[in-house]
């Protein structure tokens, strides 16, 4: 497995994606119209795809970051210990991912 | 770039005083501190989708309040500093991996410094006039 080049490229889109979130707390503070712009784009289709791709990058980066942070302590350097965190991180990533978004669905009914 | 000791009157070998300063000349502080934010934002990550979970379906008006909060705004305030001191540093990291003129790259790492420090200070002011209701 080599998933650090993914590490890397969710830490540059969730680099660029900081835009989107500064837009919205801006847009909150400006008044309803701003908002509704940003509730307007959140609610459309590219909009949404945007987000949960931003939830992804965001849920591995943290995990593949805390594989870093274990390794940074010294543990899990065996064949089968680098295997497993990088499974963890990939497929924990995916499912807290879908866990949000399921959650998020059943508060706000989609938005 | 400080040098630990002025080269005439210490009794430090030349190899004692670069060593463990790195290739950045400035030792281990980017390092620690990308750790130091990174485990920062682990700690507030259930928050602060516990915050964006509050705001979803409302509007303006009620994402106003909800943003206005202290314990909100505090989470959020933490979060936003964590975040963009972790992508300076670490898009820093990546330009100095791939970026090899040597005045590019100066060019390159300065834009970084510009645009995560706007970021950061254009959400944190959101955030202040939020809490001041103005």
């Amino acid at each position: 497995m080599a998933l650090s080049i993914v590490h890397r490229a969710t830490g540059i889109a969730l680099y660029f994606g900081t835009v989107l979130l500064a837009w919205w707390l801006i847009a909150a503070a400006s008044g309803p119209g701003a908002y509704g712009n940003v509730q307007a784009f959140t609610g459309s289709f590219f909009g949404r795809l945007i987000v949960f791709g931003y939830t992804w990058a965001l849920m591995h980066h943290m995990l593949s970051g805390i594989r870093h942070f274990v390794w940074d302590l010294g543990y899990g350097f065996k064949a089968n210990e680098r295997e497993a965190l990088t499974w963890g991180a990939l497929i924990g990533g995916i499912s807290l991912t879908v866990l949000i978004w399921i959650i998020a669905y059943a508060i706000g009914g989609g938005r | 770039m400080s040098t630990p000791d002025t080269p005439k009157r210490s009794m430090r070998t030349p190899l004692s005083r670069v060593r463990n300063l790195g290739a950045a000349h400035s030792g281990t502080s980017d390092f620690w501190r990308q750790r130091l934010t990174g485990v920062a934002m682990t700690l507030l990550m259930l928050p602060v989708i516990v915050v964006v979970m509050m705001l979803l379906g409302s509007n303006q008006a009620g994402a106003k309040v909800i943003l206005g909060s202290l314990p909100i705004a505090l989470i959020l305030l933490l979060f936003i500093f964590a975040s963009a001191w972790h992508m300076k540093i670490g898009m820093q990291v990546v330009i100095e991996d791939y970026v090899h003129n040597e005045k590019l790259k100066l060019v390159a790492v300065m834009l970084n410094n510009f645009f995560s420090i706007a970021v950061a200070l254009a959400s944190t002011y959101a955030i202040l006039k939020l809490s001041s209701g103005v």
